[in-house]
């Protein structure tokens, strides 16, 4: 007979404000073969996980239901107690009173009445629970890194630092990702390519990281230990053991003046292009798009000048699959696009650039070499209007979140104009100033106090042109009066959205996004770079909007539960999967034929002479994930799932039958 | 006589729509009291026999939930799920239980609101219809 114990948790007030958790202690003593009932303010705490496992010797409990939080929370905190109390640690379960309970319901008596329920339904599963044992799978040492800019360098590097083998996957043609577009970094002024580009190199020269750049993850299989991932490395159309990256190609390609990806639009490339001089791997690809080969079938400029023949205009996509033991995604973010907002001018003037753009401008390798210059007539703008929050922490045209690095980036090109045009002025318009980083707010003090930057508190309504001039009409809400500013160059700070992509590879992962497309951390305070899918982990901005600082800590992190994963041969297999019993199972195949991942086959079944006396079917364990789709569609009962068997899951909504 | 409180049982798929009443916990979004909830590994986990035998205990309504097409965590558990569903509300309905008392959405890890929702309009439906009493 079960000897079951129920320990009831306040979970400080969390539970206990709105049940009544003595009544709820009390009720389950009357429940089937209930032999005890306590409540205590935190049961997660040691004192209260020693309640437990002194109850267990005490009462010779063989199984206990703890009622608190969210399994998806403490379920393997219980469960190891239980085995350190000497009980098999599927003999636990827990009835979820708090996220499914307290949280949503104020204090009345049929809260407390679910939360009695809740747990009779626990008592009812718990009696049928059966002792489990976890197998062992062999662990593939091997990473995936998904995305190439500074927190997938930083992961890739961190893990090969530990030991172990890394592929790294960029999707464009080159690592670096948005840290090498920028020209500095707040609060410091580190050159942002001379801290970048040498960790860049590193990459590149590690024998135990291999750069797919160009390259992108198309499906992903199995799961912790054992992923199969399926790579497509799109043609470059120029052959890496060949190329010298002498750059010849370059400068003969005729199909010139394509916008720059990499100079987010303000400068041009040609058709075979690397996206900057310090590309890594320095080697250019053809885009098949606008390249004249391709288009009309004639030129062969870049073949004929190519002094390694590296030039192969017949290479195909090359699509593999391969093992890794752990992901972590870096896919990090994407531009909120300005165009969509009429009081900026939907993007219809050309003195009204991005934050980014403007960072190109600045920048020593940009298409200006790092002169300032109005993108309309190139001449040197002395009066710049800065206006934060565009898209961030506005319902109406982007986000209500805070993008978080957009006042401290405004403030850096605010200082770097002073420096770079002396007798400019530039005027901020922002919300807020948020500036809670080491050095942060000391760095706003140098933009307002040491270069004199016009501070303003106040949106702006409406931009327009007048004459080679951009008005902008906006308010000081300090001083309580409208504002015009004739400017040369206007620059707006677009907050950071998700990868417009993102919820593709969320899906591709199996893993989830919140409502904008972020990628869901499994733990917003204790497991912020782990998903709710074990073996894959994030970093960066593919989260939430994060700076560089943020982004280094995340990917290290990252880095160091995969090296945490790594250090172990072989990790546990969760048990509940399903077997069949083969008595009852009259081998109609239907299991087979919904068995999502193909784990299930029919057999012939022997008696112990050898002679074939039926056929069943039979659960290939290694494969099995437990979904019970199986067990569902079994007409004769034969197919089951451990640790949610039909009989427990009937016994539980039996148990609240009136 | 007490107002008429709607028994609901509601089946949750572990992956997303239980992290989805999860989050609508951690969200403190609030919802009616009368629903008891039964965590499965996945939608497609869900015996025909378990939305009878509620029906039996004296539910009023039942509800299943599993991940949006396309994200199961088991790759496809959810599309034999949407597959099943007529079926079984063919047999409800000969069996007297009409097609109101039961439903079958898709709950996301980040619908907490929909799972509030949901549960909210679930129980304003079946006020409107008398309670279920036993079927046998």
């Amino acid at each position: 007979m079960a000897r079951i114990g129920v320990f009831v948790c306040h979970c400080g007030t969390n539970i206990a404000k709105s049940v009544d958790v003595e009544r709820v202690a009390e009720a389950a003593k009357s429940f089937p073969h209930v032999k005890f009932a306590v409540d205590y303010k935190y049961m997660c705490s040691e004192p209260g996980q020693n309640i437990i496992k002194e109850a267990v010797k005490e009462h010779k409990l063989d199984r206990i239901v703890v009622a608190s939080c969210s399994p998806r929370l403490h379920e393997p905190t219980f469960q190891k107690c239980a085995e350190s109390a000497g009980l098999n640690p599927y003999m636990v379960e827990m009835a979820n009173l708090r996220e499914q309970c307290s949280w949503v319901h104020d204090k009345t008596e049929e809260t407390t009445e679910k939360a009695i329920d809740l747990v009779k339904m626990a008592v009812a599963k718990v009696a049928k629970d059966a002792p489990l044992t976890r197998g062992e799978i062999p662990v593939t040492k091997r990473a995936l890194v998904i995305g190439g800019g500074i927190a997938g360098i930083e992961a890739a590097l961190t893990i090969a630092d530990c030991g172990y083998e890394v592929v790294l996957v960029e999707r464009t043609p080159s690592i670096g990702g948005h840290m090498a577009m920028y020209d500095k970094t707040f609060p410091t002024l580190d050159c942002s390519a001379c801290i970048l580009t040498p960790k860049m190199v590193d990459c590149a020269a590690d024998p135990r990281i291999e750069l797919r750049t160009y390259s992108e993850v198309e499906k992903v299989e199995g799961f912790v230990g054992n992923f199969d991932v399926t790579i497509r490395q799109r043609a470059k159309s120029v052959d890496k053991t060949k190329c010298t990256g002498c750059g010849a190609c370059l400068e003969k390609c005729p199909s010139k003046g394509i916008p720059s990806e990499f100079d987010a639009g303000m400068g041009t490339r040609c058709s075979i292009y690397r996206p900057f001089p310090q590309a890594v791997p320095n080697v250019p690809v053809i885009d098949r798009e606008t390249c004249k080969m391709f288009k009309e079938g004639k030129c062969g400029v870049c073949s004929k000048i190519c002094p390694t023949g590296a030039i192969d205009y017949t290479q195909e996509d090359v699509v593999t699959t391969e093992k890794f033991g752990a992901i972590v995604v870096a896919t990090g973010f994407d531009l909120w696009d300005h165009k969509l907002c009429g009081e900026y001018g939907y993007g219809r003037y050309p003195d009204v650039i991005t934050s980014l753009q403007y960072e190109r401008l600045m920048n020593a390798s940009g298409p200006t070499g790092g002169k300032i210059k109005r993108p309309s007539d190139g001449k040197e703008p002395k009066n710049i209007v800065f206006i934060c929050c565009v898209g961030s922490r506005d319902a109406e045209h982007g986000f209500t979140y805070c993008s978080k690095v957009c006042c401290m980036y405004i403030a850096k090109q605010a200082i770097l104009t002073k420096d770079k045009i002396h007798d400019s002025e530039s005027h901020v318009f922002y919300m807020d100033i948020r500036s809670n980083g080491k050095g942060y707010e000391e760095f706003i003090g140098m933009a307002t106090c040491n270069c004199g930057t016009n501070y303003m508190r106040g949106r702006v309504s409406k931009l327009y042109p007048k004459g080679d001039k951009i008005v902008v009409k906006g308010n000081d809400t300090l001083i309580g009066k409208p504002v015009e500013i004739e400017a040369d160059l206007v620059v707006l700070a677009t907050g950071m959205q998700p990868v417009h992509d993102s919820v593709d590879l969320a899906r591709k992962l199996g893993v989830s996004t919140d409502k904008y497309g972020w990628l869901t951390e499994a733990h917003p305070k204790l497991k912020p770079v782990s998903m709710l899918t074990d073996g894959i982990y994030l970093a960066g901005a593919c989260r939430y909007p994060a700076d560089i600082p943020d982004t280094v800590a995340q990917a290290a992190g990252a880095a160091g539960k995969v090296a945490g994963l790594f250090a172990k041969d072989s990790i546990k297999s969760e048990p509940m999967i399903a077997y069949i019993d083969q008595n009852s199972c009259a081998a109609c195949g239907l299991c087979v034929s919904v068995c999502p991942f193909g784990a299930i086959e029919i057999e012939d079944v022997k008696d112990k002479r050898g002679n074939v006396i039926k056929q069943a079917a039979r659960v290939n364990e290694g494969v099995c994930k437990g979904c019970g789709t199986c067990a569902a569609s079994c007409r004769s009962l034969s197919a089951r799932l451990r640790g949610f068997e039909g009989s427990q899951i009937l016994n539980e909504i039996e148990a609240l039958a009136e | 006589m007490s107002e008429y409180n709607p028994k609901i049982l509601a089946v949750l798929c572990n992956w997303c729509s239980y992290a989805g009443a999860d989050l609508a916990g951690s969200s403190r979004m609030h919802y009616p009291t009368n629903v008891r909830i039964l965590r499965v590994p996945c939608s497609g986990r869900v015996d025909p026999m378990f939305v009878l035998k509620a029906f039996k205990s004296g539910f009023d309504g039942v509800i299943v939930l599993g991940c949006h097409p396309g994200d199961c965590h088991y790759a496809k558990g959810n599309y034999y799920t949407r597959r099943r569903i007529p079926l079984l509300k063919n047999l409800l309905a000969n069996l007297g239980v009409p097609e109101e008392r039961f439903h079958f959405e898709w709950v996301s890890a980040s619908e907490g609101a929909r799972f509030a929702e949901l549960v909210t309009e679930f129980t304003a439906a079946l006020k409107e219809l008398p309670p279920m009493g036993k079927m046998i």
